[in-house]
């Protein structure tokens, strides 16, 4: 086959490579996009995506649930709700389907050439892609690595029959009667309380002593309480030890020392993600190593002249609209922009129920920063729009500095709040004081109006707590 | 205490208003008397206004590039003490009881007018005028921008400038809340970087602008190269001239001259040239009054000269050429020249040409295409000399040559007319006793 020469070769096409590529393509650069399964990576095919889509479909099932068991005080009534796991899973198809194929047709009207296939180094401008058709050899001026993460699998619960990963579980067709669910981490909280609104038994096992540790307990008391409304089972300071003989229950010992032995019909291991470091011949290269992940500097640049790397194989936090903004950066770079990394805060957002948005500091890292801090913080109680969708869980706290009142951190737990991270993120990005978001005029009557309150509660002057 | 106004002075020629070029003092700046308070131009000249009195600004009237009335009051200035002057009698005209205490023309008007027969301070250039003024501000980057290990707190859109213009924004102080660079701090900052900090390596896009207000002698310039240019239909003619002669006399007479004499240039001989050839051709030294449909030929030879000053061009008029000899030519251009210079050339010292020549010596190319000085109908430019290689015939031999490249007004000079003048010029050049031949 014949040899392509480009400027810019993006392996991987996930939100980091997609919209690398993209990016590139806008400004000339004559650029070649290799991914090996789907556009649109993980995100787009089994990771945030279609795991919305589900999370919102068992939402909907068990307020349905609730009325038909006649606890739904608007008094709606409803009867023999059923749900058909296969067509939900149709209909994430669907979505996901028409995302990738948008995602596809972005790339063409951007200029970019995909090649479909798995990509190999050869040596640092050299790739060699397993096609279709055969072997495709790609010479690149300037190659950007975004393969990814995947998740981690456990030595004694190796993924495969009853053993599933989140991949697994968003492809399921029948909602399992008893699901346990290894990790008490984002992945394993969404989709935990998804399959216990669905109706299955969980029980959810954690090493740790507590429930997502990225958040502080403040934050994931509402998300602890809902989960015991659901009766989810939460098991924490308990480790795994495996299946048991018959293959039809999960054993592990608790913190006590306590033997527990959970029957399960599907084991959900959700343990983290790993970055995708082998099996595209990194042994050809010589790469510096930041840990498990690769180096970067600021510019995304790796130890090699004229290769990057972005997205989850470059670092924590392995979020989607970290390397998307990444991807946008280096695409610039390559362009001859002058460009690098200098963003205050990268959101992060469970889609638990209720959901937890933080962005930039919180109390405790502020602090850890020797920060002098006040901090703001008003419940969704308080908040008529939170009233009038039942929604009255959490609150929004902000988190400033006390000489100058420049917002450090502003987090975040309620229903629906994932969607208040725009404001939360232009807040901290802009450089907002306490003062600034105080004197925005906030909408009435929305939850965002807890945003405006938490900062004047911050003042010393909330109007309505 | 009482008030001291201070008005426009009536700069003479009858002008009834001048332009404001520069303000020396600020709204709450303490003067001495004969401070410069400021500066304003008619025609060509810059007259500077000092202070009468020692006292406080209270008040300023007018931008630089404003043009301004005569008589109008531009500044007040507080007095302190007790028998200062009441606020009424400065605004009556005649106030002569009053003395000009400096040199430099002082209010009051009739003073003032008396001073400037004398005197026209000329453009100096400004780096004398210049007046540390008590308002005048810390540049917006002195000192550290923020503490130690402070991150600089900057919006995306100034951060993403900052980098564009390859600007380090640790460097740059914030004055927003917060200590927020703004784009305003960085406007500041790139300003005082005059126009684009490098803080990393490599060749960089320069994408500062600029903006200089065209006011002063700039703008006197900017106005009269516009009319000439839009009123006057300029043809150019080039020709070459053996000055092998010319040098070889020129040299033997600086040889020989008396010690403390001018050295003569070439421009005394073209100037001695011009006279001759003008006297055939009086048309060429003649002003065209468009307007009035009328030429009027000069029997005099005013012969100005252009001259590049740290202000800008300037031209100054050697008088009556034809009664003029080489020396006395030489030594009026020197003199003239120096005076503008020195920003001491008097107002009828920077007027009255009938014709002009434009000269930038050693730098003088080898074609120019000079602008006439309106309403003039004829610009000498002389050009570089150099030594050429000329065919004499049978070989090659060097020969100093030199250019001149002279506009004409083609609405009263016709092309014949101009070649015949230029080749009237090189023929006395090339025979240089012809200049000297009294007819």
């Amino acid at each position: 086959m014949k040899e392509i020469t480009c400027k810019l070769l993006v392996i991987g096409a996930g939100p980091g490579g997609y919209v690398c590529a993209i990016r590139a393509g806008q400004l000339g650069v004559d650029t070649v996009i290799v991914e090996m399964a789907k556009p649109g990576g993980t995100c787009l095919n089994i990771g945030c995506i279609p795991s919305k889509a589900i999370i919102h479909a068992a939402d909907d099932f068990a307020k349905t649930v609730a009325m038909a068991a006649g606890r739904n005080a608007m008094g709606i009534k409803a009867d023999n709700p059923a749900i058909d796991l296969a067509k939900t899973m149709a209909w994430k198809d669907g979505i996901t389907g028409r995302l990738t194929m948008g995602v596809s047709s972005l790339l063409k009207k951007a200029g970019v050439k995909i090649v479909v296939g798995r990509a190999k180094f050869r040596d640092g401008k050299t790739v060699a892609v397993e096609t279709e058709t055969g072997e495709q050899v790609i010479r690149a001026e300037n190659i950007v690595i975004a393969t990814g993460s995947a998740p981690v699998e456990l030595p004694m619960l190796p993924f495969g029959g009853k053993v599933i990963s989140s991949t697994g579980a968003l492809s399921l067709t029948e909602v399992p009667e008893r699901l346990a669910v290894v990790g008490a981490g984002y992945i394993g909280l969404e989709l935990g309380l998804a399959f216990a609104k669905l109706g299955s038994k969980v029980t959810i096992v954690e090493a740790l002593d507590r429930i997502l540790p990225l958040y502080d307990t403040q934050l994931t008391q509402p998300v602890a309480r809902r989960l015991a409304a659901l009766g989810v089972e939460v098991l924490l300071g308990t480790k795994v030890k495996g299946p048991s003989s018959n293959g039809e229950a999960l054993l592990a010992k608790t913190g006590s020392g306590e033997e527990r032995r959970i029957a399960a019909d599907r084991i959900l291991v959700t343990v983290g993600r790993k970055p995708v470091t082998e099996g595209w011949g990194r042994e050809e290269l010589e790469l510096d190593m930041d840990g498990r992940f690769l180096r970067i500097d600021e510019q995304c640049r790796t130890s090699m002249r004229g290769i990057y790397a972005i997205g989850d194989v470059t670092g924590e936090p392995m979020l989607a609209h970290r390397a998307m903004a990444q991807g946008e950066m280096v695409a610039e770079i390559i362009s001859g922009k002058r460009r690098s990394w200098d963003k205050r805060a990268i959101p992060a957002v469970c889609f638990t129920d209720p959901e937890i948005v933080s962005v930039g500091m919180s109390p405790d890292e502020a602090k850890a920063a020797g920060r002098e801090i006040k901090i703001g913080q008003f419940p969704f109680s308080a908040n008529g729009r939170a009233m009038t969708l039942s929604a009255e869980e959490g609150f929004v706290r902000v988190v400033a500095r006390a000489d100058n009142h420049l917002v450090l951190g502003i987090q975040g737990v309620g229903a629906g709040i994932s969607e208040l991270s725009a404001a939360f993120g232009i807040a901290v990005e802009m450089g907002a004081r306490l003062e600034d978001i105080a004197g925005t005029i906030h909408a009435h009557p929305t939850q965002s109006e807890a945003f405006a309150e938490s900062a004047l509660k911050a003042l010393g002057h909330a109007l309505h707590v | 205490m009482a008030e001291k106004l201070i008005k426009l002075p009536d700069v003479g020629e009858g002008v009834a208003e001048a332009e404001l070029v520069e303000w020396h003092v600020n709204v709450g700046d303490l003067v001495r008397e004969d401070m410069v308070l400021a500066a304003v131009m008619t025609g060509k000249a810059t007259v500077e206004i000092p202070s009468p009195v020692e006292g406080e600004v209270t008040w300023r009237h007018g931008e630089v590039g404003d043009v301004i009335a005569t008589g109008t009051v531009i500044l007040k200035i507080r007095i302190a003490g007790e028998g200062s002057d009441g606020e009424e009698p400065e605004a009556e005209n005649g106030d002569r009881g009053e003395e000009p205490r400096v040199k430099p023309a002082v209010l009051p008007v009739a003073a003032l007018e008396q001073a400037l027969e004398k005197k026209v301070e000329f453009l100096k250039p400004k780096a004398e005028m210049a007046v540390p003024s008590p308002m005048a501000k810390a540049p917006p980057h002195a000192g550290a921008p923020r503490a130690e290990g402070e991150k600089p707190l900057a919006p995306p859109a100034v951060r993403l400038r900052a980098k564009e213009a390859g600007i380090d924004l640790r460097q740059v102080a914030g004055t927003g809340p917060a200590g927020r660079i703004t784009h305003e701090d960085l406007d500041a900052f790139l300003n005082s970087q005059g126009g684009g900090g490098a803080v990393t390596a490599g060749l960089q896009p320069n994408k500062a602008v600029q903006e200089v207000k065209v006011v002063g002698l700039r703008r006197r310039i900017a106005e009269k190269m516009a009319l000439s240019k839009s009123r006057i239909p300029h043809i150019t003619y080039v020709e070459e001239i053996d000055m092998t002669a010319l040098e070889e006399l020129r040299t033997r007479m600086n040889g020989t001259q008396k010690p403390g004499r001018t050295k003569l240039t070439i421009l005394p001989f073209l100037m001695r040239a011009m006279v001759k050839a003008l006297g055939e051709q009086p048309g060429i030294n003649a002003l065209y009054d468009d307007e009035a449909g009328i030429v009027r030929q000069y029997g005099g030879v005013h012969i100005g000269i252009a001259a590049q000053t740290p202000s800008g061009l300037v031209v100054p008029v050697v008088k009556h050429a034809e009664a003029r000899d080489i020396f006395d030519c030489a030594r009026e251009v020197a003199r003239l020249s120096d005076a503008a210079k020195n920003g001491t050339a008097l107002r009828e010292e920077l007027s009255g040409s009938t014709i002009t020549i434009s000269s930038l010596g050693a730098m003088g190319g080898i074609i120019s295409t000079p602008v006439i000085n309106h309403p003039e109908v004829a610009i000498i430019g002389v050009n570089k000399l150099a030594v050429r290689p000329h065919w004499d015939g049978t070989q090659f031999v060097p020969r100093k040559m030199m250019n001149l490249s002279s506009s004409f007004d083609h609405r009263v000079v016709d092309g014949w007319d101009a070649a015949t003048f230029v080749q009237r010029l090189k023929a006395l050049m090339e025979t240089p006793a012809l200049i000297f031949v009294e007819e």
